[in-house]
């Protein structure tokens, strides 16, 4: 899928410029903050808006004037918007219905999609008696049925709560390998970017501001915007493996640290800069992490400065000014840093 | 506060049930049935019912439209059409019936233009579907757009990417969400069409629909005379009444179950 030059112009949200190249089968996330015209553009592509400039091509075909039920599109609301007044098997078939297909056929793909999905005990219910997460599901089997060139999710997690949205999270990465559909994905929260997405496109009133891997965007955001949006934190990729008393062990190149979850396998880790303490000596505190490392660069913000430690990998951590001068820290110099377990988010 | 509250709707209440019961009861079964077997009865009150409902067809196929474009489009002028499906609530509805005549009567170019597919307005049949038609179509129109307002636009977007034509996005996600609404403008539009006198009177006194009938006999014969035609009325539109809010009323809760 290909965007290019894309302008839109509605009442209250706009695009500029917009390009967007997505490869077959990607998972690409669109990351930003509220109003800053995600929706818009998703709703552009699947041929909801009308464009005042630029051009839309989904497998190679130009689909910037083809109706919206002729690109091969599947699309899903933050808040589901299913089909009240039918049942749960009667919106997954909608599609399939309007396909002319056959009592069989559609009776057959309901039912594959909904046990790919979990959901296939639901079949004969009304959507309104349906929990946030279970609705969402039906959305995801009503949209994915038809087999869509193209995948389009709109927020889709962001209605659910903490708990309900983690799993549905794991099923979303599940789903795009078993099924392999081209997906884009629209959230503001960067956690969900990172754990779900191939690549990331960060959006700014209705302009792309950067595109790239989940690790180049953290490690180096092209802009003031995006460094702050996504806010100066570390993350990690790693292997969730079993561990002593309780904990379990976030496994990186090398150094092994201790997190708190019900995960395991692979998963991402996150410390804010401010958990993390640093010391020109080993500790005797009770952190259950702490690391050798050589500081490598240090970023004065102000009142506060950013310290990097490489052990590596590289942790980031936050002191004020005066702790730096006091310690007198310097690049080059070896120190200590320890942060608690519970204080790394694990997704 | 609530007791005082009690009595006073009460009074309300019994301001409109007291004279109604009053002339149900105050014919007997036999007269009753007596004025249901003159002819003359049963076929303004046929005369009333059909063309009431030809109206509200009329009324369905071109008001359902326009309160989609009405709820779901913005487009300049927009409360002057709001408006003009308002007024005819609140014109005297003699003026009404002045108003249709200075467009359909006989010498009109409408008229005239009728005329040639044999259609005649004043003293006729379409004359009263007409005069029906003008004073009931809001009741339909503004049912329908609450109706369709309560569609959440995005239900058709997300019908459009399942491969929905605008059409059929409309057939098979607004119509059938709104239709609750629809059908109770409907009833109440017919309800109102039944009833209607004063356009009626000016533009077709004659064939005689039911109210015309009533007040005719009224005039001519008096009360006795035209109490048991006027019970008759209203005994008949109590019951389609009821039945058709039952069936209305049962059809959504099996909707939402």
């Amino acid at each position: 899928m290909q965007v290019r030059d894309l302008w839109v112009d509605l009442e209250e949200f706009y695009l500029r410029q917009v390009n967007l190249d997505v490869a077959a089968g990607e998972y690409f996330v669109i990351l930003g903050p509220t109003g800053a015209g995600k929706t818009v553009l998703l709703e552009t592509i699947a041929g909801l808006h009308q464009l005042c400039k630029g051009y839309i091509i989904i497998d190679g075909v130009d689909v910037t004037n083809v109706p919206p039920e002729r690109r091969g599109i599947g699309f899903v609301y933050q808040d589901y918007v299913l089909f009240p007044h039918l049942s749960v098997a009667g919106n997954i078939a909608f599609g399939l219905k309007l396909r002319r297909l056959d009592r069989e056929t559609v009776e057959e793909r309901v039912a594959g999609i909904s046990q790919l999905l979990g959901i296939d005990h639901l079949l004969h219910r009304r959507p309104g008696t349906l929990s946030g997460g279970e609705q969402q599901r039906v959305a995801l089997a009503r949209a994915l049925v038809v087999e869509p060139r193209l995948l389009l999710l709109d927020e889709p997690l962001s209605a659910l709560d903490p708990a309900t949205r983690e799993g549905l999270q794991r099923e979303l990465a599940r789903v795009h390998r078993e099924l392999g559909t081209t997906t884009i994905h629209v959230t503001h929260d960067f956690e969900e970017a990172v754990a779900l997405g191939d690549r990331i496109a960060v959006v700014n009133e209705g302009r792309v501001v950067q595109v790239g891997s989940s690790e180049e965007i953290f490690r180096k955001p092209g802009s003031e915007f995006v460094a702050r949006f996504v806010g100066v934190r570390n993350i990690f990729r790693g292997e969730v493996l079993p561990g002593e008393n309780g904990y379990k062990v976030l496994h990186l190149d090398g150094v092994g640290i201790a997190v708190v979850t019900d995960l395991v396998g692979q998963a991402h880790g996150s410390i804010r800069p401010e958990e993390i303490v640093i010391s020109k000596g080993p500790f005797r505190s009770s952190a259950r992490n702490s690391f050798c490392g050589r500081i490598v660069n240090i970023a004065d913000r102000g009142t506060v400065v950013y310290v990097t430690v490489r052990v590596p990998p590289d942790f980031t951590c936050v002191i004020t000014r005066r702790s730096l001068e006091e310690m007198e820290l310097r690049e080059g110099l070896e120190v200590y840093i320890a942060f608690k377990a519970s204080a790394v988010h694990v997704f | 506060m609530r007791t005082a509250f009690v009595i006073l709707g009460s009074l309300l209440i019994l301001f409109v049930a007291w004279p109604l019961l009053r002339t149900v009861t105050a014919s007997g079964p036999a007269i009753l049935w007596q004025t249901l077997l003159d002819e003359e009865v049963r076929d303004s009150i046929l005369l009333t019912f059909y063309s009431s409902f030809t109206a509200m067809v009329i009324a369905f196929i071109c008001g359902v439209p326009l309160a989609y474009l009405l709820a779901h489009v913005d487009f300049p002028g927009k409360w002057l059409i709001e408006g003009i499906i308002d007024v005819p609530i609140v014109v005297p509805h003699s003026a009404a019936g002045i108003a249709l005549l200075m467009v359909l009567g006989r010498r009109t170019l409408l008229g005239q233009v009728f005329g040639l597919f044999g259609l005649r307005f004043v003293s006729a049949a379409p004359g009263i579907v007409a005069a029906m038609l003008f004073v009931s179509l809001s009741f339909l129109v503004n049912a329908a757009r609450e109706g369709f307002e309560a569609v959440d636009p995005r239900l058709e977007r997300v019908a459009r990417t399942l491969g929905a034509s605008p059409w059929r996005a409309f057939w098979r996600v607004s119509f059938p969400l709104a239709w609750r609404s629809i059908l109770s403008g409907m009833i109440l539009m017919w309800a109102r069409g039944l009833s209607e006198f004063g356009a009626i009177v000016i533009l077709a006194y004659h064939p005689m629909v039911a109210p015309v009938l009533i007040y005719e006999r009224f005039e001519s014969f008096g009360l006795r005379y035209s109490r048991p035609v006027a019970t008759l009325m209203i005994l008949i539109c109590l019951a389609t009444f009821v039945a058709l809010r039952l069936t209305a009323g049962r059809k959504t809760m099996s909707n939402e179950q």
